[in-house]
């Protein structure tokens, strides 16, 4: 379980998030939705003690992020940005060994190549593995970054907008990769996302943040409501409920 | 870049680390033996080739420290543009320098020269860079940009202090210290050799012991922290190391503020790799064989030895123009 408890985040006198109290439970892909600056990858990043919150505690499994020492953390909990810095002389299998540094502090054992090569093949990645970074498109890279936090084999997995830079063939795959993860390896992924449309898609809960506060939480049904989703996110909606999945219509 | 990777291909890495070590043991041999008087063999040869060991032991301490310094450098801040020059420790150094001789004459910088003189020194220049880094970037609001700026403008400052000083020295003071300021290796003083070793020795076994976490340094910020790293502790560490090697190479052989950079922008391009146990040993190595090559050169060729980290200077700094203009940007 990864809960918030009066988590707030201000720079000067702005206050960007919370006062924020939320549990998100164990298991199954939880999104984090919301319009530009509610404060979703501020709420994602402080879950994952790359920022201190202004007030507040979070934990996750139980470990309070910011007395738990790093490196114990990083067995629990894994956390991957939007843009990261961008390092060109690493091969892909270099990069996904990277994630079992918790473990091994460097010095990886047969059972470190294991968890590699598993995270490499759950990805798609064995023909790229020995490809250098900048060999490679955007959307392989960014597989590549999922495949280090994978191969972290952490029960948390929060990852920021892993669908930019994606196009569709690619988003798609990313999110049935996503929710495989949480299916068959039994992860809780918790994912901040723009598209609602992918959330509703994939999601077995949403929680929409508006002006750094929790605005709504509940399954992608409850979420995908034109009064819910208008309230949230200040533009007119329909939403058809013909397919498998609500499917919100904002384009005119 | 791409240069690299077709060479790449053409010689591997393994290679490159005999052929660059061989140009080292080449041009030692070559410094120690050119050109001497007394028969080979005789009392007289093994004096003078006695004598010039100093120099080529020197180089090798200097090289380590200035190859791995600025590689950690370039870890710890993310950014291989910059040099540790930037942080004000090579102005640091001109002001104690400037500021002994402008207080107490110039007699008083040979008068003081000795062991617990460079131990005072880099102990002054460490526990700068200690303060400024444990401050500026360990607080809660610790950035490393600010910290760089902070060098930077402090460095700049040092230079005018040492300039206004040097301008009302006596010219013959002035002639004197000027001598030192240029880096030069005949500069250095064999009794300096022992403690410097020392010192260097340590470190270097704490950057092995290390190297795995340097590794996921360079990663950044968000996924060293990611990856278990206690991030802000890394770098002040790092950088803390880098201000004990910049501090004994200054000392020994005074300010070199483009040898560093050019030894390990060739190293990166060179290993073809991030690996800090590549990256490392090969920039030492590097850095031995072009200080070695060019002290030879200028010095039994030439005969101007105290030209030699000038023109290592000039051609550096040439270099950082060249990439600086092909990169467009930091």
């Amino acid at each position: 379980m990864i809960s918030f408890t009066d988590v707030s985040k201000s720079y000067g006198d702005l206050r960007v998030l919370g006062p924020v109290t939320l549990e998100i439970p164990a298991g199954g892909v939880t999104a984090l939705v919301g319009p530009n600056g509610a404060g979703k990858s501020t709420l994602l990043t402080i879950a994952g003690r790359l920022l201190d919150p202004s007030t507040g505690t979070a934990s996750v499994g139980g470990h309070d992020v910011q007395r738990t020492p790093s490196r114990e953390l990083a067995k629990v909990v894994s956390i991957l940005r939007q843009e990261n810095h961008f390092v060109t002389r690493l091969t892909v299998r270099q990069l996904v060994g990277f994630g079992r540094f918790p473990y091994s502090q460097g010095r990886l054992t047969a059972a470190d190549r294991e968890a590699v090569d598993a995270a490499l093949e759950f990805l798609d990645l064995v023909p790229l593995a020995e490809r250098y970074l900048d060999e490679l498109s955007g959307g392989q890279r960014q597989r590549a970054y999922v495949a280090m936090v994978l191969a972290q084999e952490t029960d948390y997995l929060l990852l920021d907008e892993p669908l930019n830079n994606l196009d569709m063939k690619h988003a798609v795959a990313m999110m049935k990769q996503l929710r495989r993860a949480a299916d068959d390896l039994g992860r809780t992924i918790v994912i901040v996302l723009h598209d609602i449309n992918f959330a509703a898609a994939y999601a077995d809960r949403v929680v929409a943040l508006r002006d750094g506060r929790v605005e709504h939480v509940g399954t992608p049904a409850e979420f995908m409501v034109p009064e819910v989703l208008e309230r949230v996110f200040d533009t007119p909606m329909q939403v058809r409920t013909d397919g498998d999945f609500p499917l919100a219509v904002y384009y005119r | 870049m791409a240069e690299a990777r077709t060479a790449k291909r053409t010689v591997p890495v393994p290679l490159r680390f005999a052929i660059v070590g061989a140009i080292v043991l080449l041009a030692a041999v070559l410094v120690l033996t050119w050109d001497i008087g007394p028969e080979p063999g005789s009392k007289g040869f093994w004096l003078i080739v006695r004598m010039r060991s100093v120099t080529v032991v020197t180089i090798l301490l200097v090289a380590a420290c200035q190859g791995v310094a600025t590689v950690l450098f370039h870890t710890a801040t993310g950014n291989r543009i910059l040099t540790p020059s930037i942080m004000g420790f090579d102005a640091l150094y001109v002001l104690i320098q400037t500021a002994m001789a402008f207080f107490l004459g110039a007699q008083a910088l040979s008068a003081t020269d000795g062991v617990p003189k460079v131990l005072v020194q880099s102990a002054v220049m460490v526990a700068f860079a200690t303060l400024l880094y444990g401050w500026l970037f360990g607080g809660r609001r610790g950035s490393l940009h600010v910290t760089l700026l902070v060098g930077l403008v402090l460095g700049a400052g040092f230079g005018t202090l040492s300039s206004f000083m040097q301008r009302m020295l006596i010219p013959g003071d002035f002639d004197i210290l000027s001598a030192r300021l240029f880096g030069n290796i005949s500069n250095s003083n064999a009794e300096y050799l022992p403690v410097g070793y020392g010192i260097v020795a340590v470190i270097l076994l704490l950057v092995f012991v290390r190297r795995h976490r340097l590794d996921v340094l360079a990663l950044g910020r968000d996924t060293a922290t990611n990856l278990g790293l206690n991030h802000k502790r890394e770098v002040i560490t790092t950088l803390v190391i880098v201000a004990v090697l910049v501090s004994i190479s200054t000392t020994m052989v005074g300010p070199m503020t483009f040898f560093g950079f050019i030894v390990a922008t060739l190293a990166y391009q060179l290993t073809g790799s991030q690996e800090h146990r590549r990256v490392l040993p090969f920039a030492v190595l590097l850095g031995a064989a072009i200080l070695l090559g060019a002290y030879f050169i200028l010095h039994h060729v030439f005969n101007a030895a105290g030209l030699v980290t000038v023109i290592i200077e000039f051609v550096g700094g040439l270099a950082f123009v060249i990439l600086l203009l092909r990169k467009g940007s930091m």
